[in-house]
């Protein structure tokens, strides 16, 4: 029995509608942070499922109420994903948990919960519905639909519809309501969370109007996508009771065996059976038949089972390492002259995928030193989730335990409060592990901890050769300046002391400088 | 002052000093010029002024520099910032003393920023001031770059003022009762070569108090004496105006400070200089005579006395082995200190009354031949 269950008279709209804090709906202000956040990785997703360079245009305007305090606003999101078609539109915006699946592969949402959350806040908060444009491909027509959310019985209503042809061969989604929000406390997170997404999204145009009519453009730096991840089944490791009590009731396999290979990642005939032999379940029991106690028994077995195979990787869509440092470059102002003629320095690396739990996960670091950086020597610590970027709770995040704790920077020589350093840490996975439901920082699970600190020393050692080498050509340039200021003075003084008219000419003395180096050291004889 | 035809002018030894100061001054910056002339990093050689090179000279009775020499390189990057900023220093001085201007070592450091020569604070210019010492053997007070002063002179000697607007100008040291102070003008002054009848001998004082005492007693003429207020360990100036009044005059000096190993050592500084001016000669009078108060003095005359600090003790045991304590009066005077672990000031003597010292104790030790 699951309390969805037993609660039955309580919609699933309704559950989320009270339990809105988890969701990141607390106040006006994290409640627009929240949906301008859901509402653009929803679209950052549709376009990258179709492999499109994403193009989003968020513009925010101000309807009522005070600028500096929570107020009706009017949100409207446009992309160009790969569209709703007209008849799934209502329940894919007006229904909560619609299109729920049980196949993984890394997004950005898991069940594409929050941009519901988001439209329903603003039901909640204003009483209006909300609009929504779609088309699915260049040849369809547009679909317009208004629609609100039942949230008593977790429908959605449509209050209108009309379909319109497609002069433009647009494809696309538009979505546009009213909502509360408190643009003023929220602005300075809102900047900085589409300021990173540029960073970890490189191949998107982002595009802002806030409230204030100010235009807030992030221009791709590529329009290299990486390939889409592709779908897996659930790793034997990443299960628990619930999710396989729903896999059972979904499946057609006739025997436990087929159960197994069709529903799951990196199970073949033969480790199917040597599984079941081990579990001591029947080969051939009919999975429809299983007793609670058998399931949890099962479940219990996968989990100790040690001879699967390692959780596949492909369903995972790391950002890779040239993308990963021109979101870098472009959104810290570096330009390849700065990179190559070593006044700045950008590097990025990529693990090879390893697992937690039975879930797979890929990380990738950068690290970079440029003037642009700022920070009066603090370190920047910048953190993404399946290319989200994690804005709070900075100092319980695993990847600030690395940086923070773990790591001995001075080993790269970097100068404590003197060396300008942003450090990149990217997880990717087909599950995060968060700490909370809040989704804001990971837990410091030892498999991803260990990876972060290894990735970050991995990319040091460029850094360390960086640092040397600048090191090296500013004491160089160091020397040659005290020079340059002194040895015209040694020759203006001298000549007023001989008393001569002409100064003598010093410029082949400090020529000879900058090619044989000087003598150091107080000399004794 | 003294009619100008009466005088009897010295050598006119501060005109011919000052030629040879300019002259070396030009030295260095001739040498730097040439040196780069040549396309060479210029260089230049002076004595090591680190402890170890630091050592006793018998003959002269002071301390003096060894043989060891440092190379300053303006090659070096470590060395050509100082490089240039003795070379500066060496124009401020050239110019001041071309131009018989004085200026104080504050001074130095405030007029180098205009050069955009950034001393980075006081110590580091005074450094830069005892280097051009070093290297030209003339101290600070012949660029006329002079320490606050607070020493003064009184007694029946006429004195040439060479500064300008007062050269040629005569001015009698007795002329005013509080002692004339011993500054720039002072120091660069001739002296007129006194009647021997009226000036035989030059008598320094530690305090001030016993100073204006020994004036208004007329110390100067019941004793025919010049009287020099040292104010506690002699400035440079002081210690080169005694020199000169003994070696150019011919006049024993006599020096009275409190009857401490401190005391002791202000009139030890005259007589055989300081290891700090090692580099320097002809800041001691090595005939001086150290008249008192010794020791000794506070049991013979049961003098007022303080129990010896921690501090005087270890002071005392630190001049036992320094080489210029080496006579006989110096170490009975250490050897009696440690033994009745006592001092007395100057001024003990008012115990017997205030005129004791004048009429008793001072004619006793003018006495003294050497120590």
């Amino acid at each position: 029995m699951t309390v969805a269950e037993v609660f039955q008279e309580i919609s699933a709209a309704d559950f989320f509608y009270r339990n809105r804090d988890i969701a990141g709906f607390t106040s006006p202000s994290r409640a627009i942070y929240s949906t301008i956040r859901e509402l653009v990785e929803n679209s950052l997703d549709a376009c990258e499922t179709g492999g499109i360079p994403p193009d989003i245009y968020v513009r925010l305007s101000h309807e009522s109420g005070p600028l500096d305090g929570p107020g009706t606003y009017v949100l409207r999101i446009e992309d160009n994903g790969i569209g709703v078609p007209g008849d799934v539109i209502p329940s894919a915006f007006g229904q909560v948990l619609y299109g729920s699946k049980y196949k993984l592969r890394q997004t950005r949402g898991t069940f594409g919960l929050g941009g519901k959350m988001a439209l329903l806040y603003g039901q909640i908060t204003t009483h209006t519905e909300a609009q929504i444009t779609s088309s699915n491909s260049t040849k369809s027509r547009i679909t317009d639909i208004a629609l609100r959310t039942d949230i008593q019985q977790n429908k959605p209503i449509v209050l209108k519809k009309k379909t319109r042809t497609n002069k433009t061969h647009w494809k696309g989604t538009i979505i546009e309501f009213k909502t509360e929000a408190d643009y003023s406390r929220a602005m300075s997170k809102i900047l900085e969370y589409f300021k990173q997404t540029a960073i970890i999204v490189p191949y998107a145009n982002l595009t802002f109007v806030d409230p204030r009519g100010r235009l807030y453009r992030f221009i791709r730096g590529t329009s290299k996508v990486p390939p889409a991840p592709t779908e897996t089944s659930p790793h034997p490791h990443g299960v628990d009771v619930e999710t396989v009590q729903r896999m059972l009731k979904l499946t057609n396999a006739k025997s436990l065996q087929e159960f197994l290979r069709k529903q799951f990642q990196r199970i073949g005939e033969t480790t199917a059976r040597k599984f079941l032999q081990y579990s001591s379940l029947g080969q051939k029991k009919n999975p429809k038949n299983l007793s609670p106690g058998d399931i949890v028994k099962l479940v219990n077995a996968m989990k100790n089972y040690e001879d699967f195979l390692s959780p596949d990787p492909t369903s995972l869509s790391p950002l890779g390492e040239d993308l990963l440092a021109t979101g870098i470059k472009k959104e810290l102002g570096i330009t390849e002259e700065e990179t190559q003629n070593g006044t700045a320095f950008v590097t990025t690396l990529q693990r090879k995928p390893a697992t937690y739990s039975g879930f797979p996960f890929i990380i990738e670091v950068g690290l970079a030193s440029s003037k642009q950086i700022g920070g009066e020597g603090k370190i920047l610590l910048f953190r993404f989730a399946n290319k989200i970027p994690l804005l709070f709770d900075e100092a319980s995040d695993v990847s600030w335990k690395v940086v923070d704790q773990l790591i001995d920077w001075r080993n790269y020589r970097v100068i404590p409060g003197e060396t300008p350093l942003a450090v990149f840490v990217h997880v990717c996975s087909t599950k995060i592990p968060y700490k909370t439901v809040g989704k804001e920082f990971i837990a410091d699970r030892p498999e991803v901890e260990h990876e972060i600190l290894n990735a970050i020393r991995e990319a040091g050692r460029n850094l360390r050769l960086y640092l040397s080498k600048r090191e090296h050509l500013a004491q160089e340039k160091k020397r040659v300046d005290v020079f340059e200021k002194y040895l015209p003075k040694v020759a203006q003084f001298s000549t007023k002391l001989a008393k001569a008219k002409k100064e003598p000419d010093i410029k082949p003395l400090l020529k000879g400088l900058i090619k044989y180096g000087a003598e150091e050291g107080e000399e004794e004889e | 002052m003294v009619p100008k035809k009466e005088k009897k002018r010295s050598k006119g030894v501060i005109k011919e000093r000052k030629e040879k100061v300019l002259s070396a001054l030009e030295e260095l910056g001739e040498q730097v010029y040439d040196q780069l002339g040549k396309k060479e990093f210029p260089s230049f050689k002076m004595p090591s002024r680190s402890i170890s090179n630091i050592i006793y000279d018998e003959k002269t009775r002071q301390y003096i520099l060894g043989k060891r020499n440092v190379k300053r390189s303006a090659r070096n990057v470590r060395h050509i910032r100082p490089f240039t900023q003795l070379l500066w220093t060496a124009m401020f001085v050239d110019e001041l003393t071309a131009q018989n201007k004085t200026s104080t070592l504050r001074d130095v450091f405030y007029s180098a920023q205009a050069y955009e020569m950034d001393f980075q604070d006081q110590q580091e210019s005074d450094n830069l001031i005892t280097d051009l010492e070093t290297v030209t053997g003339f101290s600070r007070e012949d660029f006329d770059v002079f320490p606050e002063e607070r020493s003064a002179i009184f007694g029946d000697l006429t004195i040439e003022y060479t500064v300008p607007g007062y050269e040629g100008r005569t001015l009698n040291l007795a002329s005013h009762p509080d002692g004339v102070m011993i500054g720039p003008a002072l120091t660069t002054s001739e002296f007129v070569r006194p009647d021997k009848r009226k000036v035989d001998k030059v008598i320094a004082i530690e305090k001030g108090g016993l100073f204006t005492r020994f004036i208004e007693e007329r110390v100067h003429q019941r004793f025919k004496s010049v009287l020099i207020h040292t104010a506690g360990q002699a400035p440079r100036a002081t210690r080169f105006l005694l020199r000169r009044l003994n070696q150019e005059l011919d006049l024993p000096v006599y020096i009275f400070t409190d009857g401490d190993p401190w005391g002791m050592h202000i009139a030890m500084v005259i007589i055989s200089g300081s290891a700090n001016a090692a580099h320097l000669r002809e800041l001691n009078t090595p005939d001086a005579i150290w008249g008192g108060v010794w020791a000794t003095d506070i049991v013979d005359y049961k003098l007022p006395s303080d129990p010896l600090t921690d501090l005087d003790i270890k002071r005392l045991n630190e001049l036992e082995k320094d080489p210029r304590y080496a006579g006989g009066l110096w170490q009975r005077e250490i050897e009696t200190f440690r033994k009745v672990r006592k001092k007395s000031e100057q001024e003990a003597f008012s115990r017997y009354g205030l005129t004791y010292i004048v009429d008793e104790y001072l004619p006793k030790k003018l006495k003294l031949k050497s120590n």
